[in-house]
């Protein structure tokens, strides 16, 4: 797991084990070494992501839409390490602890909105975005993200996380996830694919591009 | 607003009323560079500024629209009923540890809630005058008591936000259909083979996975005219609650209107399966033909 982490996710010492944090306020009650704080890769498929070493291409300072970001666990890591960050859920429940992240983070703008109708949010988040984080847990994940497609810069970068047992739970989880990689294909490349297994049952990790 | 306008075009960024209507119920065709366009506009003098604009925007829109979205009575209602419930069973689970305790010191001790709230009332045993069993009584029957309390607000309450669906259903029953699809709209939403199982996920699910048959019903088997009904034709009780209660919440959260002729349908149609005499359709329950 040598891939470079982007610039603001390091790793850091806690109680003794090396974990990948990032600075900002706490939100989850997660542990702390000064201004850092961990990043759980059990409870953020981004940061199993990162945590069993694929290539996101993050840098650090992107324009990033985030597409499932619940009540912000994932997307509150995002913010410290990234420019400016939208955050689409449709929950009101869990938007409740979003907005509650999002006071102590000035380029964070969340929105109560369905990612499956991305008209509604068009006129608020803006066009060519560096990156595109998805992890939204309802049936079509393939189409949310073509959809999404729009606001995506073409050198772009679609950090997905598929969960197979919100397409179907009957089915093994291996042809859920080469459907979804040949619906994504239309109009993305895949990069990488790997299963989140160590962090989270039944998810596929894809990095891909347009 | 036109098609292609971004957010800002309504006003400026001192109408935080304008800028919040705009975000919430805006849209566009597709993005474009908002941030530039902005400026551009005169909207905000740089990008920085713009963006603190957005925050303030976006936080004021979605907490608007939270707020909104869970003061609908309908998640009032899901609230009290699982409240309801925890309250039930938590005084149960107490009650029965009482029960226990109090074994040790009083060979007559009773059991369950009513007993806490004998022994709350100070009706037991002197035996049991140790204060600490005497407390945990208590607070058996407040918990037992704020479940009623929450039952009589479920009861108050479901008519008003669902009225075709507790006429047909008892109203305590109508909530809990509205808990378990997460909402009227999403109950409304459903079709009613999946009402009909709306509780018994556990054994749907089993089902599905193949080893298991498939469930007659769920949590609307509560509903006296399943429950009512020989076990041979509960299958096809079931089918019939659920599809005039789909309807009923259908009608309740698309139009509201009061539809009587529900109920009669309901209760016709249950009178001709209770009707059948079991040995000659024994077999036929769960088929097409029966319809």
């Amino acid at each position: 797991m040598s891939k470079q982490l982007p610039a603001g996710v390091e790793r850091h010492a806690f109680d003794g084990t090396d974990r990948l944090a990032t600075r900002g306020e706490p939100v989850y009650g997660e542990p702390t070494d000064g201004e850092w704080r961990a990043w759980n890769p059990h409870r953020s498929k981004l940061g199993a992501m990162l945590e069993v070493g694929m290539d996101t291409g993050l840098e650090g300072g992107e324009t990033v839409l985030y597409l499932g970001a619940a009540s912000g666990t994932t997307v509150s890591h995002v913010a410290d390490f990234a420019g400016p960050t939208y955050a689409v859920e449709f929950a009101a429940r869990p938007v409740r602890d979003l907005l509650e992240t999002a006071d102590s983070r000035e380029r964070l703008f969340p929105l109560l909105k369905d990612a499956r109708k991305p008209a509604t949010y068009a006129h608020v988040v803006e066009s060519d975005v560096d990156v595109i984080v998805q992890d939204v847990a309802t049936r079509g994940q393939a189409r949310v993200a073509l959809e999404n497609r729009q606001f995506l810069a073409d050198d772009g970068r679609l950090l997905l996380a598929v969960k197979a047992r919100s397409e179907d739970v009957t089915r093994e989880p291996a042809a859920v996830f080469e459907d979804v990689r040949e619906e994504l294909s239309e109009r993305y490349e895949v990069l990488e694919a790997r299963q989140l297994e160590a962090y989270h049952a039944d998810h596929l990790g894809i990095v891909a591009q347009p | 607003m036109s098609e292609t306008n971004g957010w800002f075009a309504a006003g400026d960024r001192d109408d935080p009323d304008a800028t919040t209507t705009a975000i919430r119920e805006g849209s566009a065709d597709e993005p474009r560079d908002w941030p530039a366009l902005a400026v551009e506009a005169g909207f905000a003098s740089d990008t920085e500024e713009y963006y603190d604009t957005l925050r303030e925007a976006t936080t004021a829109a979605t907490r608007a629209a939270v707020t909104e979205r869970e003061r609908a009575d309908d998640r009032q209602l899901v609230h009290a009923i699982r409240a309801m419930d925890d309250c039930n069973r938590t005084a149960n689970e107490l009650a029965e540890r009482l029960a226990e305790w109090a074994g040790t010191v009083d060979p007559d001790a009773g059991t369950g809630v009513e007993y806490a709230r004998a022994i709350a009332r100070g009706e037991a045993d002197d035996d049991l005058a140790e204060p600490a069993i005497g407390s945990l009584a208590e607070r058996v029957a407040d918990l037992a008591d704020e479940a009623d309390e929450l039952r009589e607000f479920v009861e108050r309450q479901t008519p008003a936000v669902a009225p075709n669906l507790s006429a047909l259903a008892e109203p305590v029953l109508a909530a809990r259909l509205i808990a378990l699809a997460g909402g009227l709209e999403d109950l409304a939403k459903k079709p009613s083979g999946t009402v009909q199982v709306l509780g018994a996920e556990d054994a749907l699910f089993a089902h599905l996975r193949g080893h298991a048959p498939s469930p007659k019903h769920g949590i609307i088997y509560t509903h006296d005219a399943v429950r009512g009904t020989h076990p041979e034709n509960r299958g096809s009780a079931a089918r019939a609650v659920a599809g005039k209660l789909s309807i009923a919440a259908r009608v309740d959260h698309y139009s509201g209107e009061l539809k009587p002729e529900l109920e009669a349908e309901l209760a016709d149609r249950i009178e001709t399966i209770q009707a059948r005499t079991t040995d000659e359709d024994a077999g036929t329950d769960g088929g097409a033909d029966d319809e």
